[in-house]
């Protein structure tokens, strides 16, 4: 039985459920010391001085340290734009490190950063896209002259053929900020001795932060391990160079004994790096029947107060996949990165893309508005065909690598009744004591499965393959070492499936190990929904290698010949006599006994390491459909039900593909309803609680219908696409677009996320729309 | 989320705690489930020396029927209120406010007196002590006074109980078979209420309001015209009159008003 597909139990859970994970707060070292930040209170200020004399004066208060203490160098990032590790002269946002304080222990060191008095210069502050761009703005960075920071412009508006279009529309989009707030907050522990630096950290790609901390701090790599032990989430913001990540290695060295830094959770909503916080311009152009003519995009990227080169970057993902599922011959992007005082933005589960698919399937549903014709019958109209793959996009970056629109389209049709939704819709609105009903859906596809050599390097990654050792033990067992650093993905799971099916070997006989640059050859990590495609695509490789090596030792030791073995259940036999065979662990012993193994082999030859690269990022798609519930009197909104086609190629756990899919799909629906990071107007956070910050839970989530179509990926041999970031891209604008055709009748064409009840309630009195 | 230093000393009775109480002053609070107060030392919003921990305080959780009302020890936690069966037969509206009081962790630890004690007009409990009129019992080194549910709440997140002082118990006069509601408007079920209303019908009906005011009030307009018989439409149209709720990023003034009349309606429907 091949267990890739099979519903199998995650290997992960036992540790997770039974309270032995080890995150890295769970690690206790020896005379470990603690550190706390002194946070600015201001967003934009100069600091005059700093006064840590009462903080000094704390029993228990090792030391405090601001940036001339330290003279540290500025973190990793855009050259000019750094963010250096403890504020110099100037603050950015509210809750940029100010100072340093280390102590005895976790209390003493959050008393003692209380009592470090700075005295700050209030600036006048920028805390939106629109205030940073006016001419008398406060400038963040006085040296470059705007607080836009980079900026690309089109080469192309196409306004031609916009003028010579039958029908044009419009729409200024909002792409709300959000905060990842993963259930475990950052941490890290930095034990930096004579024989080098040992670094645990809750991070996403251990090899990307040895290779950057041990450059920052110039030591040699071999002298740097970083470990990262169980991660509790991280949604893509657990990959950047926040200041604990170098000030604790340094603080550890000059102090002699182990530093740990964990963060509260007050400090991860203002620390952990935003996502998303877009504005974009969007106008298309189209004929009478709905075909595309020409799509163009401006979209204004919020940096927050460092511009992070992720960050920087996501423009370049949304507007590259801007033209969605959709044959559109005239696109025009363009973008502009801007500062603006509040914490910087980067990577969020979908990174840039799911802006890109909810500005182009809310311009489908303008279309459809405009000519008033059903928005599943503009989007069939423009779909890329089945057979036209590998399908080249406007972007460089983009070559589709297959898929099938339609297809997925069909299917969630009929795991829905759309019909029945529509009268009860018609009913609904007629009777006062009923709710609205709202139908929405998104014909979604995202970019995922980085990548190809060049896709991950831009972003200051060593490469874009992924690393796989796998390790044959004399008994047979297996353990494979992986570069992909999973925090929640059940990795562990799926690529003992894929091996267990290469490799021949029972499943409960592998192993997957990862997260410690000490004993993985390399890696790159777990970001871009890319482990299965190609850290998984690894596994098979040198499964494959290592199970052709094993037959020519079972050949040998069954006196056969090497193509006559077959491998099942565990045991190696000879093609028609099933009864001469010889079991994986005898194999697996004699290949460490040089006498057993044919002369030209080698003792330990069932050991094998790949670097595996893919030719193209894979392109997961699908099809959602979204019914909200919309209270007449007090706007209430409400996701009633939610069906869910998708189609990532080969599946490899149908139960962890679904897991992938609610969670992003419940993060989706949060963006659309719920989730928004706010400032007010002196750029102090007004949403940095979970109190504030309205994650929704179970109670306000739908059960999801769930559906699927199977369009492999030529780009590997698996045929498995990524599913990780599907659900956030595909989710929010399925669910707006239903909050919009619920107020249709009222004119309403467009609604900003989070549509939030105090905003519907205004569009039903009449307001704005 | 790490609260500032403080001194921890546990009471084992309702006169012990008070003693603590004079002794340390106004350094010092009582820490009953800390669910209101635990947050607060963490964002470092309030900073006491010492906490008195009333917690174990058996004494002081109770629910018992006496003459023509039940009392409510102030330790009661949410979810005694919210099962009890003399509650839900003789104060229906209290046990059912209390099963719309946070999540279970919550309901476990929180205690009605705590919740009183605390002040919030966001909270659910006020309501329904101002809609059922009920009367608190509060004890001094001096002795026990009453105070009636009216001029209980003073203040923002301030009440009548001193700071040498400890609230005791709740009475509610039973209800008999008056019909009751309770209406609470949330983004998420763990949520406080953006807005909320409490309703007691009798003799002398109650309207109590959640998050209407920044202090809990009780909606007299609406009351008025309830006595007086006015048509539901009618009643709920003055909900919000009178009052004066407050604008966050969640509800502004105009939108609280809308739903204070909304939700009278429904209560009343
Ligand atoms: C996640 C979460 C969700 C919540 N949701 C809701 C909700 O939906 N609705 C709602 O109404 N509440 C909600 N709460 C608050 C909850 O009801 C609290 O339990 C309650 O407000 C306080 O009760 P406590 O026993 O925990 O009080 P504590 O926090 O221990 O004390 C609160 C205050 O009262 C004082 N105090 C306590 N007992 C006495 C006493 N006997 N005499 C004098 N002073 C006293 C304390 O000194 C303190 O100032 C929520 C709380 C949390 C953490």
């Amino acid at each position: 039985m091949s267990l890739v597909g099979a519903r199998v139990i995650r290997k992960e859970d036992p540790n997770l459920i039974t309270g032995r994970g080890q995150f890295v707060d769970d690690v206790q070292l020896a005379g470990t010391a603690h550190m706390a930040f002194v946070r600015s209170i201001e967003a934009h200020a100069t600091i005059k001085s700093i006064d840590s004399t009462a903080a000094l004066e704390c029993d228990g208060v090792i030391g405090v340290w601001t940036a001339q203490d330290l003279n540290l160098a500025a973190l990793p990032g855009v050259p000019g734009l750094q963010r250096p590790p403890l504020a110099m002269g100037k603050v950015r946002f509210v809750g940029e490190a100010v100072a340093v304080v280390v102590a005895e222990d976790r209390y003493v060191a959050a008393d003692a950063a209380e009592l470090v008095f700075v005295d700050y210069e209030p600036l006048p502050v920028v805390t939106n896209i629109n205030d940073a761009l006016q001419p008398e703005a406060s400038l963040l960075f006085e040296e470059v002259g705007s607080n836009t920071v980079f900026e690309m412009p089109t080469p192309d508006d196409f306004q031609s053929v916009f003028d010579d279009a039958p029908h044009t529309s419009s729409v200024h989009i909002v792409n709300n900020r959000c905060a990842p707030a993963p259930m475990e907050t950052h941490a890290c522990l930095a034990d930096h001795g004579p024989s080098g630096l040992t670094l645990w950290a809750s991070f996403q790609a251990p090899h990307h932060l040895r290779n950057t901390v041990s450059g920052w701090l110039g030591i040699a790599q071999d002298q740097c391990r970083v470990i990262t032990p169980d991660v509790g989430g991280g949604f893509g913001a657990k990959v950047n160079w926040t200041p604990d990540l170098f000030v604790a290695p340094i603080l550890s060295k000059l102090l002699g004994r182990p530093v740990k830094y964990t963060q509260t959770r007050s400090e991860c909503m203002t620390q952990m790096y935003h996502g998303r916080a877009q504005e974009q311009d969007v106008d298309i152009a189209y004929d009478a029947d709905g075909q595309i003519l020409a799509l163009r995009v401006l979209v204004y990227q919020d940096c927050g107060g460092y511009p992070d080169p992720t960050g920087m970057g996501l423009p370049a993902l949304t507007t590259t996949m801007a033209a969605g599922c959709y044959v559109i011959p005239n696109v025009s992007v363009a973008w502009k990165n801007i500062v603006t005082n509040t914490t910087p933005v980067a990577a969020y589960r979908g990174a840039g893309r799911p802006e890109a698919s909810y500005l182009i399937e809310r311009a489908i549903d303008l279309i459809a508005y405009d000519l008033e014709i059903d928005p599943l019958v503009v989007r069939r109209k423009n779909f890329i065909p089945p057979e036209s793959f590998p399908y080249a996009t406007h972007s460089e970056i983009a070559v589709y690598d297959s898929g099938n629109f339609a297809g997925a389209l069909d299917e969630l049709l009929n795991i829905m009744d759309n019909d029945a939704i529509r009268a009860e819709q018609q009913e609904n609105l007629a009777d006062p004591a009923k709710p609205l009903l709202g139908v929405g859906f998104a014909s979604w596809l995202e970019i995922a499965g980085f990548g190809p050599p060049g896709s991950l390097e831009g972003f200051g990654h060593l490469g874009s393959w992924e690393s796989v050792q796998i390790r044959i033990q004399p008994d047979g067992s297996a353990i494979v070492y992986t570069g992909a650093s999973p925090h929640g993905q059940g990795t562990v799971t799926t690529f003992a499936q894929i091996a267990a099916d290469y490799l021949g070997i029972d499943f409960d006989k592998i192993s997957v190990r990862h997260g410690d640059t000490a004993t993985i050859p390399q890696g790159i990590g777990t970001l871009g929904s890319r482990s299965v495609a190609v850290g998984g695509e690894g596994v098979k490789t040198a499964s494959v290698r290592i199970a052709d090596r094993a037959k020519r030792i079972a050949a040998h030791l069954l006196e056969a010949n090497p193509d006559d073995i077959e491998v099942a259940n565990g045991n190696f036999s000879v093609k028609g006599t099933p009864a001469q065979n010889v079991s994986w662990g005898e194999v697996a012993w004699a290949s460490f006994r040089p006498l057993e193994i044919p002369e030209d082999m080698e003792p330990g030859s069932l050991d094998n390491t790949v670097l595996q690269q893919v030719p193209n990022f894979s392109f997961p798609s699908g099809a959602y459909a979204c019914v909200v519930e919309i209270d007449k009197e007090t706007g209430d909104t409400r996701v009633r039900d939610m069906y869910l086609v998708d189609d990532c190629g080969t599946v490899i756990s149908p139960m962890l593909a679904e897991g992938q899919v609610h969670g992003g799909v419940a993060q989706g629906i949060a963006q659309a309803l719920y989730e928004e990071v706010r400032y007010d107007e002196n750029g102090q956070p007004t949403t940095a609680t979970f109190m504030d910050y309205l994650i929704p839970a179970a109670p306000e989530l739908p059960n999801f219908t769930s559906g699927r179509t199977n369009t492999p990926t030529p780009n590997n041999t698996l045929g498995a696409k990524g599913i990780g970031e599907s659900g956030s891209v595909g989710a929010p604008p399925a669910v707006i677009n239903a909050v919009v055709d619920g107020l249709h009748h009222l004119g309403v064409t467009h609604v900003d996320m989070p549509a939030n009840p105090q905003k519907i309630w205004r569009i039903l009195q009449g307001g704005v729309t | 989320m790490i609260p500032a230093k403080f001194d921890y000393k546990p009471a084992s009775s309702a006169e012990e705690a008070i003693l603590l109480l004079q002794e340390y002053g106004d350094e010092a609070k009582v820490i009953a489930g800390g669910h209101s107060l635990l947050p607060l030392m963490k964002l470092r919003l309030a900073n006491p020396e010492v906490i008195i921990d009333i917690g174990e305080i058996q004494d002081l959780s109770f629910i018992e029927e006496r003459d023509d009302h039940i009392a409510v020890g102030a330790l009661t936690r949410h979810r005694l209120v919210e099962h009890s069966d003399l509650l839900r037969e003789n104060v229906p509206l209290l046990a059912h406010a209390a099963s719309h009081v946070g999540d279970p962790q919550v309901r476990n630890r929180g205690t009605i007196g705590g919740s009183l004690c605390h002040g919030d007009p966001a909270s659910d409990l006020p309501a329904v002590v101002l809609a059922t009129r009920a009367t608190l019992i509060i004890r001094s080194q001096t002795g026990e006074r009453e105070v009636a549910a009216d001029d209980f709440f003073t203040d923002f997140w301030e009440t009548a109980v001193n700071p040498a002082e400890l609230l005791m118990e709740i009475r509610f006069p039973k209800v008999g078979d008056q019909p009751w509601a309770f209406q609470k408007f949330s983004r998420r079920a763990q949520d406080w209420a953006i807005v909320g209303c409490a309703v007691q019908h009798g003799s002398n009906p109650g309207i109590g309001m959640i998050n209407m005011g920044s202090i809990p009030v009780r909606s007299s307009v609406a009351e008025e015209a309830l006595r007086s018989g006015n048509a539901v439409i009618d009643v709920a149209s003055v909900a919000d009159e009178g009052l004066s709720p407050p604008s966050d990023i969640h509800a502004e003034v105009d939108y609280r008003r809308h739903l204070a009349r909304v939700l009278l309606g429904r209560a009343l429907s």
